[in-house]
């Protein structure tokens, strides 16, 4: 009962406006760039509008402006910027008179390309890149054509080999490429470091802060002299922390996912493969994150216990986003199995890392070193508690010094 | 039996002694308070007897527990009011004494916290909005409430308007009545011979009288409390 009471009042004093604001905001931050991406991937799917003045009547001038034609909205024939730029238009391509007679004599033709750029914004960029596929497309339709006249089989000549490719990972034989076997995994290293980074920081820093807000306050004091054992103090942060930052990580969450959303491309199914999670995996996931979490926030009721107020509770928040951050981009930019042993052993000593790498571990089946990092996370869990525990009963924290006999 | 026994109590700070071997009793209803001018020691005695910070040396015992072996014990039968204490901003004051309620086993505790704090229709409002005052006379119901046979109160009047610091005599007065034994520190030697039944004078973590007032003031041929401390210091 004095536990739950506990719990109650932590979610109460930590969920406040000024701690959801700063949330809802990068959430709506996330999902405006989410859209922004989305819009700026559709409208490069979407036909670049142009204007095509075309001097040549000869055959392969022709080929040109029908490939043009099939992927591009034409607005106006007239060599007229003004024109092109009044309809919207973001190339004005000018094909010379001799432009098919240069090509069939094996002189290099040219193509007069004005390009109309109306800001410096990443979408014009992404419309831009497109109108200039599309003209590779078109010079590739010429080159078959010559290529044909000369009696060169064209799709031949242009792919005269194929790639019948296999990748060997993890004993295991795969017939794809090994970037989309990247691309497949580097969603594990990205995504949930992130997305456990995130969790950790703010249910780290709720807990110091509740530690420096009680100080500050003057609540502590009178918390002490309640009748309720210092564990059950120290359980109520931890857990209603816990909440908290759950609560805070899934509007984050939801925001980046959305945000994430937009750059989904080309899915795989490794599963075939064997890379697939089972119910028991996804268990041990949420056990390695628990245990990460319970570490972490023993660790912050720890850290805590040293914050005069609100003040210096920000500043002790550093040492646990260094621990959360380093792991985070170790994991995303080199993975654990390449790195030294020294990096290795500074890396699984941190507790938030055993969850980041949680996932990818499982989906190759090894178990051990998830399940070493587990029981590693709960022994420090248990440290850390038993610290806090101690430091609850001396005189560290109200006066910051210890007793001496 | 006593309320609190204090036998030679020292508690340092590093290389400071801030409180020197200090010994005392109070009895039960009674109103007892440690006078003593700033850094005289006297928080220091009640955060120890408040089971909050831990003694160098010497004897407690409070209603018979002993201090550092039962403080959980000790816990359930007093109620510390700190100087300075501040309370839950987020919540009102009615929010506040029911957290604080559910601590204990009583059922009317927080009706009781609100006839005592005098707070009317502003116990719904949060605390944050509470002038000084409120915020003192809500802790001191907080504290009160819970119907503890020993009630601490470290300068329970501290910073308040003349009002608000005769509400709380007041209030205290009334409780000593009721059963509870009180423990108070004060600065202010008028307030504490308004309300106390003995006082311990106190300098430089040693106490150097014990008595009634009007016992001391006759001792020492004084007009009040103030006159004698001085007196006794000199």
């Amino acid at each position: 009962m004095s536990l739950i009471n506990i719990i109650k009042k932590e979610v109460k004093e930590l969920l406040t406006p000024a701690t959801i604001l700063p949330v809802v905001l990068m959430f709506i931050i996330f999902t405006s760039m989410g859209n922004f991406f989305g819009e700026a991937k559709e409208k490069a799917q979407a036909m670049p509008k142009i204007g095509l003045a075309c001097y040549d009547n000869g055959s392969i001038a022709k080929i040109f402006v029908e490939a043009m034609k099939e992927n591009c909205e034409i607005i106006t024939k007239n060599e007229s910027i003004k024109e092109v730029k009044e309809k919207g238009g973001i190339a004005l391509i000018k094909i010379p008179a001799n432009f098919s007679s240069n090509i069939e004599n094996f002189s290099m033709a040219k193509i007069e390309i004005c390009w109309i750029v109306k800001e410096l914004g990443i979408s014009n960029a992404v419309s831009l890149g497109n109108l200039r596929n599309v003209i590779d497309e078109a010079k590739e339709e010429v080159i078959n054509y010559v290529l044909n006249k000369e009696g060169i089989n064209a799709s031949f000549a242009s792919e005269p080999f194929a790639l019948e490719e296999k990748t060997i990972f993890k004993e295991k034989e795969i017939n794809v490429p090994p970037s989309l076997l990247f691309q497949f995994f580097s969603t594990q290293s990205t995504t949930i470091p992130i997305i456990v980074m995130i969790i950790i920081l703010t249910s780290g820093g709720m807990v110091i802060t509740s530690m420096g807000m009680e100080k500050e306050n003057k609540t502590l004091e009178t918390l002490l002299t309640l009748p309720i054992k210092r564990r059950s103090i120290i359980a109520g942060k931890i857990i209603g922390a816990a909440i908290v930052g759950f609560i805070i990580a899934i509007i984050y969450l939801a925001g980046f996912s959305y945000y994430m959303q937009s750059f989904s491309t080309e899915k795989i199914d490794l599963a075939s493969y064997g890379f697939k999670l089972g119910i028991i995996d996804y268990f041990i996931i949420a056990l390695s994150l628990f245990s990460a979490l319970l570490a972490g926030l023993s660790m912050c009721i720890v850290i805590g216990s040293f914050a005069k107020n609100y003040k210096s509770a920000q500043t002790l928040t550093l040492p646990i986003s260094a621990l959360a951050i380093i792991p985070m981009f170790i994991i995303m930019f080199k993975g654990y199995a390449s790195l030294p042993l020294a990096l290795k052993a500074i890396i699984f000593a941190i507790p938030f890392s055993h969850p980041m790498m949680a996932t990818s571990f499982l989906l190759m089946k090894e178990y051990g070193i998830v399940l070493a990092g587990i029981a590693y996370s709960l022994f420090f869990a248990l440290i850390c508690i038993a610290i806090a525990s101690y430091i609850f009963k001396t005189d560290l924290l109200l006066i910051g010094r210890i007793r001496r006999k | 039996m006593p309320a609190v026994e204090v036998k030679n109590l020292v508690k340092r700070y590093g290389k400071v002694e801030a409180v020197k071997g200090v010994s005392f009793s109070v009895e039960e209803n009674e109103i007892f308070g440690l006078i003593g001018p700033n850094g005289a020691g006297k928080t220091t005695i009640l955060r120890i007897l408040a089971t909050l910070i831990k003694k160098d040396d010497g004897k407690v015992k409070i209603f018979g527990y002993e201090l550092e072996k039962n403080d959980d014990e000790i816990r359930k039968i007093i109620s510390y009011l700190p100087e300075e204490a501040g309370a839950y901003k987020n919540m009102t004051g009615y929010q506040y004494l029911t957290f604080i309620a559910k601590f204990f086993d009583g059922k009317d505790m927080v009706e009781e916290g609100i006839k005592i704090s005098k707070l009317g229709r502003r116990i719904n409002d949060k605390i944050e909005n509470y002038s000084k005052g409120m915020i003192r006379r809500l802790l001191l119901a907080r504290a009160l409430m819970t119907k503890p046979k020993l009630a601490i109160l470290d300068e329970p009047t501290a910073g308040l308007d003349v009002i608000n610091a005769h509400e709380i005599r007041n209030i205290i007065k009334e409780f000593a009545k009721k059963g509870t034994t009180f423990l108070i520190s004060s600065h202010n030697m008028l307030e504490v011979e308004y309300i106390c039944d003995r006082i311990a004078l106190i300098n430089e973590g040693k106490i150097i009288e014990i008595d009634t007032p009007s016992n001391l003031k006759k001792k020492y041929d004084a007009k009040n409390i103030e006159e004698v401390f001085v007196k006794v210091v000199k």
